[in-house]
This record gives C-alpha cells, sequence and structure tokens, in this order.
C-alpha cells in the first residue's frame, strides 16, 4: 500500500503540472471572455463620441447651410483659436478656476479650523456651511441675480442704499468678479466639507505634544494643522479644477458671458458656438482644445500635487 | 534639581469630578509610577501635572515654584504619549528637534542636542526617516528622544508601552529602567499594568477613582498593603480573598473561622477586632502550599491548572465555593476534581476589616 501511494505520487506529479498550465491557460482564456464585454462597452462609450466629435472637426458642419459637409482639414481649429473670443476664453477659465480654488482653499482652510472649536450650535453652524454645495447651480445663480446682486431690488443695493452709497450694478461693472463670487458661494462649501472632515481625524495628542513643545496657535496651525491638511486640499484642488473647468449655468443664468467676451469661459465659448452660430464643426474643434486644455491641467495638478497625494497615501 | 509638589488637587470634568483631592510629593531622581484600573484618572492626573488641563483647585509646585497656571512650554516638564504622537510630516530630526527649533536655540546647539539623544536611543541611522517608516519600538524610542532633547526636569510618561507587543513591552521596560538610571532623572509612568509598576517603580501610586489609595515602594505595597484594593491590585496572579469571621482575640493573635469552617490562628493584633466581626482573609498563590488531603484541615476542590513550565497556576474551590489560585512548583500535577489540602503560610496572611482596610499585622515587614 506504501509502495503503491508512493508510485501513485511520482506518475502524478508531471501531469499536476501539466493540468496546472492548463487550468492557469483556460482560466485566462474565461477571464479574458468575461472582461471584454465590459471593456468593449467602456471603448465604445469613449470612443464613438470622441470619434464623432473628432470627425465632426474636420468638417464643414454648419445646421444653417445642412448638405455641406465637406472635408476642411483643421480649419475649425484655426477659426476657434483665432476666434475673437478665444484668448478672452482661455484667460476667463483661467482666472475663474485659479481665483475660486484660492478663495475655497484659504477660507475653507480657515473656516474649517474654526469650526472645529466646540461651540453651541456648532452643529447647525456646520450644516448651514455646507448646505450652499446642495444648491442647483442655476438655482443659486438666480438667487445671486435677482435676490442678492440685482442693482434695484437686491440685498446689496439695499445694504449700499443703508450706507448712502450708489448701489452697485455689479454683473454690468465687475461681471468677473460677480461670476466669482457665485462660484465660489458654490463651492467653497464643499472645501469645507473636506477640510472639516479631515479636522476631526487630527490627532488631538499631536497638538497636546506641540503644546508642549511650546507651540503657540499659530505655530500648530502652521506646523500640525496645515501639513495635516495638505491631502485633503490636494483633494480638493483636484476635483474643484475639474469642475470649475467646465462652469457654465452660473454664467449662462447671469451675464450670458458679457458684457463682451468678460465673462465667456472656454465652455460658454463652445455653447456659444455651437448653438447660438449653430457651427457644430468648429464646436467640436473647441470641445477638442478644451480636453486638451483639461489634460494638461490635470497633467499639471497630478505633477505637482498628486505627488503629495500619493507619498502619504501608503 | 526636581520635587514636585501636589496638594489637594481637584479635576472636574462637565460637573463629574475625576480627581477627588490628590496629594502627593515627588522627589529628586524618583521614578514614580501611577497605576490603577482604567478610567480611575492617572492620565487626568498626568495632564494636569503636564498643564494640558487646567486644574480646578488645588496646587501644583516643582522646586518651589508654583506652576499651577503656568503654560504646558513653560513648566521644564516633557511628555511622552501612549499613540506616541509623533509629527508624522515631520523625519525623526525634526521630530525631535521641533521644540528646540520654536525655542530658537542655536541650530549647532540643536543638532547636538538631537544627536546626543539619537545616539542614547541607538536612533542615529533613522534620523531622516519619517515616522511611518519606524517600527512601533523605534517610534517609542522617537518620542522619548523628543522629550530627552528638551533636558526637562520631570518625564512624564502615558502608558507608553501598552501599544506594543508583549515581547517588545519588555524589551522597552528595561530600556526605560537603564534611560532612568543614566538620565539620572525624574520621571512620573503612568500605567495600568501592576508589573510594569512593580518593576520600574522606586514608588508606586496606587490609584482608584480619582483618589490615591497608597504610595509606596512596590515591596511595601506588596507586603503591607493598606486595603482590600491595593493588596487585589498588586501582584500575579491576584490575592485570594475569603470570607471569614473572629472567632476570639488577644494582644498577639486573631482566631477566625473561614466560611468553610477551618480555623486559623494568625499573627495579627487583636486590638482592631473583636470576636463576631465580620472579616477578609486575604493570602497570595505564593504563599499557599497544595498538601494532601489528609495533612490538613483545610481542603479544597482542585478546579483548572495552568502549566507555566516554571510554576504551575491552580484554581482550587473551597467547600464554601470560594475560589483561590495556588502557585505550585512547575512540576506539580493535579487533576481535575481532586481533593487536597492547602497549607497557608500565616505570617503572609492579610486580614482585611468590613470595609477594606488591612487590619496591622505584629510583624510588619520592612519595605
Ligand atoms: N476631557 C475630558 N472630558 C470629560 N471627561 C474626561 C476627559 N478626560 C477624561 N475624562 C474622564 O475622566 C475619567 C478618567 O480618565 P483617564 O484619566 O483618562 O483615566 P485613566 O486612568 O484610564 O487614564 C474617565 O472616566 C474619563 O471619561
Ligand atoms: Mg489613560
Amino acid at each position: 500500500m506504501n509502495t503503491t501511494s508512493l508510485d501513485s505520487r511520482t506518475t502524478q506529479q508531471p501531469e499536476d503540472k501539466a493540468r496546472q498550465g492548463g487550468v492557469s491557460r483556460y482560466e485566462n482564456r474565461l477571464r479574458l471572455a468575461t472582461v471584454s464585454p465590459s471593456v468593449l462597452l467602456l471603448l465604445v462609450w469613449m470612443i464613438v463620441p470622441l470619434a464623432m466629435t473628432i470627425y465632426f472637426s474636420t468638417i464643414r458642419y454648419n445646421l444653417l447651410y445642412p448638405g455641406e459637409n465637406d472635408f476642411v482639414g483643421l480649419e475649425n481649429f484655426y477659426y476657434f483659436i483665432t476666434d475673437a473670443g478665444f484668448l478672452a476664453g482661455a484667460a476667463n477659465t483661467l482666472i475663474l478656476v485659479g481665483s475660486v480654488l484660492l478663495i475655497s482653499v484659504v477660507l475653507g482652510v480657515l473656516i474649517s479650523v474654526l469650526v472645529d472649536i466646540d461651540f453651541w450650535g456648532r452643529g447647525l453652524v456646520r450644516v448651514m456651511l455646507i448646505s450652499p454645495f446642495f444648491i442647483m447651480p442655476t438655482v443659486s445663480a438666480l438667487v445671486w441675480k435677482n435676490l442678492l446682486l440685482h442693482p434695484v431690488s437686491g440685498i446689496f443695493a439695499a445694504i449700499w442704499r443703508f450706507f448712502g452709497a450708489t448701489p452697485v450694478d455689479w454683473f454690468t461693472h465687475y461681471p468677473m468678479f460677480s461670476i466669482i463670487m457665485i462660484v465660489s458661494w458654490q463651492w467653497l462649501p464643499f472645501a469645507i466639507l473636506i477640510l472639516m472632515t479631515a479636522m476631526q481625524s487630527l490627532d488631538q495628542e499631536q497638538k497636546d505634544a506641540a503644546r508642549l513643545d511650546g507651540a503657540g496657535p499659530l505655530a500648530i496651525f502652521w506646523h500640525i494643522t496645515l501639513p495635516h491638511l495638505s491631502r485633503p486640499i490636494a483633494v480638493v484642488v483636484m476635483i474643484e479644477t475639474i469642475f470649475l473647468l467646465s462652469v457654465f449655468a452660473e454664467i449662462y443664468t447671469t451675464t450670458s458671458g458679457g458684457p463682451g467676451y468678460e465673462t465667456t469661459n472656454l465652455a460658454y465659448l463652445i455653447y456659444n458656438q455651437a448653438l447660438l452660430q449653430f457651427d457644430v464643426g468648429m464646436a467640436s474643434a473647441g470641445g477638442l482644445i478644451a480636453v486638451v486644455i483639461a489634460n494638461i491641467a490635470a497633467f499639471v495638478l497630478i505633477r505637482l500635487i498628486g505627488k503629495n497625494l500619493t507619498d502619504k497615501a501608503s | 534639581m526636581a520635587d514636585l509638589k501636589i496638594r489637594k488637587l481637584r479635576k472636574v470634568f462637565d460637573g463629574l469630578e475625576i480627581i477627588k483631592g490628590v496629594d502627593l510629593d515627588i522627589n529628586d531622581h524618583e521614578f514614580v509610577v501611577f497605576v490603577g484600573p482604567s478610567g480611575c484618572g492617572k492620565s487626568t492626573l498626568l495632564r494636569l501635572i503636564a498643564g494640558l488641563e487646567e486644574v480646578t483647585s488645588g496646587t501644583i509646585s516643582l522646586d518651589g515654584r508654583d506652576i499651577t497656571d503656568v503654560t504646558p512650554a513653560k513648566r521644564d516638564l516633557a511628555m511622552v504619549f501612549q499613540t506616541y504622537a509623533l509629527y508624522p510630516h515631520m523625519s525623526v530630526r525634526k521630530n525631535m528637534s521641533f521644540a528646540l527649533d520654536l525655542a530658537g536655540i542655536d541650530k549647532s546647539e540643536v543638532e547636538a542636542k538631537v544627536q546626543d539623544a539619537a545616539r542614547i536611543l541607538e536612533l542615529g541611522h533613522l534620523l531622516e526617516r519619517k515616522p511611518k517608516a519606524l517600527s512601533g519600538g523605534q517610534r517609542q524610542r522617537v518620542a522619548i528622544g523628543r522629550a530627552i532633547v528638551r533636558n526637562p526636569k520631570v518625564f512624564l510618561f502615558d502608558e507608553p508601552l501598552s501599544n506594543l507587543d508583549a515581547a517588545l513591552r519588555v524589551q522597552m521596560r528595561l530600556e526605560l529602567a537603564r534611560l532612568h538610571h543614566d538620565l539620572n532623572a525624574t520621571m512620573i509612568y503612568v500605567t495600568h499594568d501592576q508589573v510594569e509598576a512593580m518593576t520600574l517603580a522606586d514608588k508606586v501610586v496606587v490609584l482608584n477613582g480619582g483618589r490615591i489609595e497608597q504610595v509606596g515602594s512596590p515591596m511595601a505595597l506588596y507586603h503591607n498593603p493598606v486595603n482590600q484594593f491595593v493588596a487585589g491590585f498588586i501582584g500575579t496572579p491576584k490575592m485570594g480573598f475569603l470570607d471569614a469571621r473572629v472567632i476570639s482575640t488577644d494582644p498577639h493573635s486573631v482566631t477566625i473561622e473561614l466560611a468553610a469552617g477551618t480555623r486559623l490562628q494568625l499573627p495579627i493584633s487583636g486590638a482592631r477586632v473583636s470576636a463576631g466581626n465580620k472579616v477578609t482573609l486575604g493570602i497570595r498563590p505564593e504563599h499557599i502550599e497544595v498538601v494532601k488531603a489528609s495533612e490538613s484541615a483545610f481542603q479544597v476542590e482542585m478546579d483548572v491548572t495552568e502549566h507555566l513550565g516554571s510554576d504551575t497556576f491552580c484554581y482550587v474551590r473551597t467547600s464554601s465555593g470560594e475560589t483561590l489560585t495556588v502557585r505550585a512548583p512547575g512540576d506539580f500535577t493535579g487533576e481535575f476534581g481532586q481533593r487536597v489540602g492547602l497549607a497557608l503560610d500565616l505570617n503572609h496572611c492579610h486580614l482585611f476589616d468590613e470595609s477594606g482596610l488591612t487590619i496591622p499585622k505584629l510583624n510588619q515587614r520592612a519595605a
């Protein structure tokens, strides 16, 4: 009995190996077969619109002149880039994204540190701080336009008059500033939400240790709190950048990109080309340029901040 | 110099009194251990000393200077926290130099102090690492290094070993003892582990429910606990307690009858008790011997036995249903359910009155 079992073991071994190889090859194929439908779907999902956009961007495609869809090469790109609105749109996009990021990060950090201190009614204050984030952009833009910034019936105008000053016509005289205000009002709560949550995971004993080491409130903020928040700040910057590059509803409902091109960002410019001038070809070219710009922004951000993210993730 | 005096210290949290009037003297170079069950206020007492909590009433003074209301950084104390509380984004070097840098001390002097601490703690090769790249024991050492560079009058430790595994805990315990010797420093050490207290302390402070139960050397606490709480808290395995009744007293002895029926004559002064009093007999496992059933009037039934190799711990049940732990030699064999006799070392029996206070022995052992 002993010998038979030994025998069977020796003979089985090579078979085992062969079988193992067979199984893994089979499993590989099975994996490929089961995964491929979703991969294909994703590919189609991505590639079809992209391919169509690329195709549209290379033909003359104006809804006002149906049937004249001949190939024009890079002409659409040329016209989009040399359009009077393009440089303004790119600059405005940068200004809008940059200012809102700056405001939401700086104020976000300060406010989150403040509401981390225990005081009566803190829970309510926190909810109120975050709530603007849940209001639709269109609605909040309308509220700002009609209830707050309106030069006649707005609350700001009322305050100005109360102090004897002439009410400001915000959207006429400070159009970009007004848009930045509205968009910041929406995105600051997001920053607060992320940073406030992060503050709660700050180790109390670290602060105690710093106090014993002779750190005052400012030194603790600078050496303990801020480094602790560096990762959530990176998250806020990344996510907000992605969304702020495509701000649209706020501009559409308030200034419609004006006066002139003063509040036209790239998203609005593309809309303008496609739906006001019915030039699908040029809008597609603009869309592709926007994609490139967004990718450059993402690349730069990931180089700047992403390193910080992966660095600490371990 | 480092003489810490605590007087009538009280601390109230949200209307709840956590520290209920503590008086304590800590002398220069002493290794003092606060020990007590979880939640008894050890950490709170330490944090009051450190200045991290505001004192409700009472005073703390260090070398004659009243530091009750002095900010933590100006008290000449350094603290090592249970979670180490290292600054995660700073290198080991920066962690240790942080306090000195904040104080604006000359760079070369800071470097010298950091190097010195790193040498004492064998951290030299880790100075550029971040805390997350260190093991538990190394983090612990960095936390201690952060305290050493400040050259404080008193070191405060809050359960510094409780996050380490058992083997490392023993090793760090030895290192702490060595460090105390090398630095010749005054240290206050908080733990709920009475083994750490016994092995490290010059002076143990047993806390319970925000009050000091007893202060003394480890041996004094072991041999002469002032009450049943201290007796039960100090020593492993725990002291066993048996209900008893006083039968008769005379100036040099007390005769008691255990609930199990056995009578014992103890060398304890009879002045404090009288016949008929309810008392509790306390006896440590190492002062009981298992003998043949026929050789002792005190007979018990064997329960579980635990073989540790060096010793065997036998859990026995008396006829009155009480349990006792007996420490027997390593080669002891006993069977579950077996009837055996117990021989108690009468010189090491403790007697507690109904309120739990110790009835003094005749021959109080020197601490
Ligand atoms: N900041 C605080 N606020 C309210 N209660 C506290 C605070 N710190 C400690 N306590 C309470 O004080 C008691 C003792 O805590 P502590 O000193 O941490 O005990 P331990 O002896 O385990 O270290 C606990 O019941 C705890 O709930
Ligand atoms: Mg504690």
